[in-house]
Formats: structure tokens, sequence, C-alpha cells
């Protein structure tokens, strides 16, 4: 493994309640890579990426051990709209604001404060480009988002993502909802995407995993239902030559 | 066979009366008083003051601006307080880990349900005894407001929470995913989303309020003069109505009266569907 590491995880675990969903985990996310986090359902692939971002917060009774850092610093001690401003997420279902594809890009930005409508202009240009949806909408800003296709619309919630800057992008499951000429544009997208960010992609899709990340984690339940990271590494490795063999079962289809 | 085929068309026939028989007696009402009434509608009957006495004389205007004038003043308590109930009780309420706020909760669920029950009358003496009497706001819009609004605060609390029940999630996860905090998240995408459903609860007060009258018996008082302030006395339509039909010979212009109420009933109504509409696009 080579390359800055933005964002790690020490010996972090996850429980609500009593329930405990994830065990120990310890792993690093290379800078400018693709991470993706696959595991059969249940597995807390899931609670593992809203960790990133503090999302399980809005969870009642969770509460967590060990520490996630990012850019050396722990996700639980900083601010968190700070921490979710460099740690963008995509989510499951294309989930755009009832607003105009405007008004859409430009969210994040205005809630961090800028107001100057030439600057909006720019940076919703910026971050649309860059999500690559550009040509398809510049004609259409001030359309509600609602008449974007179910992939334009998963565009748009990326260069929502893109428009405050983040360092990180959290995708969960991002295409699972989608056709596959719309997959194909997301994974497309996501490589290009690597250039300037970090992406820490959840799927359940191993031939999405293989396509498009390049580092991979995988996770599996133990017997008290916790997760626990089994096997970590360059994604072409693991999947030609998995050291675990519970993790060969896996990418060879005989569960999961 | 022919048993179940049989089965089937008496409940068909059943229901289609029902339906049948329901619309009947609904355009018997509404097309008796608007037929009967509008008979007697013509400008004067808008445009001049009751002149009170046993024969009714004299038109409708100042009630239809002390209607106007108490809908407006229970709207301006009546809303802020709702719509802020409602948002707490489906936004807040369930963040609070404390055993007391959450038993407190429980009680105000209670008491919404509660209070969408009670007849009018009830909050009209309440009203009387509480604003009229012991605060001494005497007879007046004031008193009727504020009795009024104790009687569609539930109803604009409870169309907020389902209005605000309606957002998906997944808009306020967005939002929050974006950095941006719980209010600004209310503000800027959840309530925006709602505003339909919260936009139909405050026209349904609306309506409420133009339709009843017990409640306003004991609190506004039945002056047919024009109302000046938020302390004088004064008489809505549906109280003119009730006067009319009670206290003098004019039962014409009781139904005259009428007519203008369910027509403004009817506009009301369609306020909603296009606010609906128009908001929803």
């Amino acid at each position: 493994m080579t390359g800055k590491k933005v964002m790690k995880t020490i010996n972090y675990s996850l429980f609500y309640g009593d329930f405990k969903a994830l065990n120990s985990i310890t792993m690093d996310i290379p800078v400018n890579r693709i991470t993706a986090i696959i595991g059969p359902s249940g597995c807390g692939k899931s609670s593992l990426i809203r960790s990133f971002n503090r999302m399980n917060d809005l969870i009642g009774n969770m509460r967590t051990d060990g520490s996630i850092l990012i850019d050396g610093k722990d996700v639980y001690s900083q601010d968190v709209v700070e921490l979710r401003r460099k740690v963008g997420m995509v989510f499951q279902r294309p989930n755009p604001f009832p607003k105009s594809i405007f008004d859409n890009a430009a969210y994040g930005p205005r809630i961090h404060g800028i107001r100057d409508k030439s600057e909006l202009a720019a940076i919703v240009e910026h971050s649309i480009r860059d999500a690559a949806l550009w040509d398809e909408v510049k004609d259409d800003l001030g359309k509600s988002a609602f008449t974007l296709s179910g992939g334009q619309q998963q565009r748009l919630c990326i260069a929502r993502a893109l428009a405050v800057e983040p360092e990180v992008i959290l995708m969960d499951e991002p295409a699972s909802a989608l056709d596959p000429v719309a997959t194909l544009k997301i994974e497309e997208l996501m490589e290009k995407l690597k250039s300037k960010y970090t992406i820490v992609v959840v799927t359940h899709n191993m031939q999405q995993a293989a396509r498009v990340s390049d580092f991979t984690a995988f996770l599996l339940t133990d017997l008290e239902r916790s997760g626990n990271l089994i096997e970590f590494g360059p994604t072409r490795e693991m999947f030609t030559n998995p050291v675990d063999s519970r993790t060969e079962d896996y990418i060879s289809g005989r569960f999961g | 066979m022919i048993i179940r085929k049989l089965k089937q068309n008496f409940a068909f026939t059943a229901m289609w009366l029902s339906c049948g028989f329901t619309v009947l007696i609904l355009l018997i009402v509404v097309g008796y008083v608007i037929i009967k009434g509008f008979a007697h509608i013509n400008m004067d009957f808008f445009l001049t003051p009751p002149r009170g006495g046993l024969s009714g004389e004299g038109g409708i205007s100042s009630t239809i601006i002390a209607t106007v004038y108490l809908v407006i003043t229970t709207l301006v308590f009546a809303t802020p307080l709702g719509v802020g109930a409602g948002i707490f009780l489906v936004e807040y309420a369930d963040n609070f880990r404390s055993r007391f706020v959450q038993k407190l909760v429980v009680i105000a669920r209670f008491g919404v349900e509660t209070l969408a029950g009670v007849p009018s009358i009830i909050f009209g003496l309440f009203g009387y005894a509480l604003f009229v009497t012991t605060l001494h706001f005497g007879f007046s819009i004031l008193s009727a407001a504020l009795a009024g609004t104790c009687l569609v605060i539930p109803v604009i609390i409870r169309t907020t929470e389902e209005a605000l029940k309606a957002v998906p999630d997944s808009y306020r996860e967005a939002s929050l995913a974006m950095g941006a905090g719980k209010w600004e998240t209310i503000w800027k995408v959840v309530l925006p989303s709602a505003i339909t459903g919260i936009s139909t609860g405050i026209v349904l007060s609306a309506g409420r309020i133009v339709s009843e009258t017990a409640i306003f018996y004991v609190t506004l008082g039945g002056s047919y003069r024009t109302p000046t302030s938020l302390m004088s006395s004064g008489r809505t339509m549906a109280l003119h109505v009730y006067y009319l039909a009670m206290e003098t010979r004019a039962f014409d212009k009781a139904l005259a009266t009428g007519a203008v109420l369910i027509v403004l009933i009817i506009i009301l109504n369609l306020v909603i569907n296009t606010v609906s509409r128009w908001l929803s696009t």
C-alpha cells in the first residue's frame, strides 16, 4: 500500500445499544484511490461507511469504541459540520431535493456561507461539470431536479457533494437503484473523480468492486452478528489471490 | 357461481346507491340554500350593514368584515403555534432522551388528539371564562380569536405533522450529510417540501372559523356594527345566520347569508386545491 493515508480506523467498534454492529475494525483508506467495502447483507458495510461522516449519530443509543481518524484527527472529537464538509456522501437512491438543478448543486455552498451570485454560479457549473452532467443540463438549470432521469439525478447528487470541495466522497451503493447504462456512467465518473478525491464505496456487486476499486475491504459477520474485517488489500490481489478462505468463498459466489 | 355473481351485483348496487344518496342529500341542501338564498342577494345586501330589530332589515357588510377580521386574527395566533408544535413533535421530540421530556411529549400528543374531538362550545365556555371575563377582554375579536386559536390549533398541528411525516427521510439525510444543521435542514429542505400540506391545514382552519357559531356566540358577542379594533364586539356571517333565523322574521335573509357562506366555503376549498397544485409543481 502506497500513498498518504487520509483516513484510517483503529480498533473501531460500533454499538447500537447492546448490539455490536462492528467489531474492532482497523484499516487505512488510501488517498486518491477508490476503496470498496464488500460483504453480504447485514455485515456492517453501511454502518462502517456511515461512521466516516458520523451519519450514525442520528441513531439513538449508539456508541463507539476505538477511533476513526481523518487527517490525523478523530472524527468524533471534531465539529460535525466541518467533518461533513470534508467528507461528502452519496446515497443508495438518488435523493435530490425538490428544488431546481441549480439550487441542488448550490445547496452546500449556500449553507457554508457563500452568498455571492457569480461565485455560486461558478461553483455550480464547476461541480456539475465534474459530475459529468453539465452538457445534459446546462440549459435547464432552473428546472426541477425531478425532471432528470435516475442516473442524472444520482450524478446531480454527486455534483451536490462535490460543490463543497470535500476531500473524501463516501458512496453507499451509489448505483444499486440504477440501470446498467447509468451504472456504467457512475463508474466512469468515479474513475475520473479519484484524481481529485478519495473515494470509499459500499457495494454488494462484486463485479463493480472488481471493476472500479483499487483497494477492497471484505466484511463478514461473526457468530455474534458483529461485522469483522476479514481481509483488506489491493483489489486485484484480493480478487485473484485472496488470503482468507472466506474471502475466496465469497468472491467466487459460494455464499452471500 | 350464480350466488357469487348475485352477491357481487348486490354489493355493487348497494355501494352505488349509498354514494348516490349521499350526493343527492348534499345537492338538495346546497341547492335549496343557494336557490332560495340567491333570490334575495343583490349589491345592497353586500354593501349595507344589518339594521337590527325584529324585521332583520339591512345587508351583511359588517358581518363580512367581522368574519375576515376574525379569521385573520385567529390565524395570526394559531399558525405559528400550530406549525411550531407540529415541527417539534415530528422533528425534535424523539431526540430527547430525558424521561421527563418524553412524558411531556406523550401528554402533548394525547392533548392534541383530545382537543381535536372537543365540541367547539367547550372552547367557547373556556374562552368566555378566561378571555372575556377573567382577562377582561370582553366580547371582542381578541377573545374570539384566542378561543378560535384553541379550536383550530389541533387541526394545524395534525396537518403539519402529517405533512412533515410525508417528507422522505432521504431529504433530511442528504441535507445533514452536506453539513447542514438540524434547523437549517428543516427550514431549507423539510418545510418547503411540506408547505402544501401545511397550507392546506391553515386554509381548513380558516374554513372552520368561518363556519363555527357556538364558540363565537359566547366570545365575540353579537354586535352587528362593523368592528373597528381588536377589542370590538362583532358578528360573523355564521353567527348572523343564527341571529336572523332565531331572533328575526327574516328567514329569507338567513338563507341568503347561508348561500354566501356556502359559496365562500366552496371558494376556500378551491383555494386549497389550487394552492396544493401550484406549490407541488
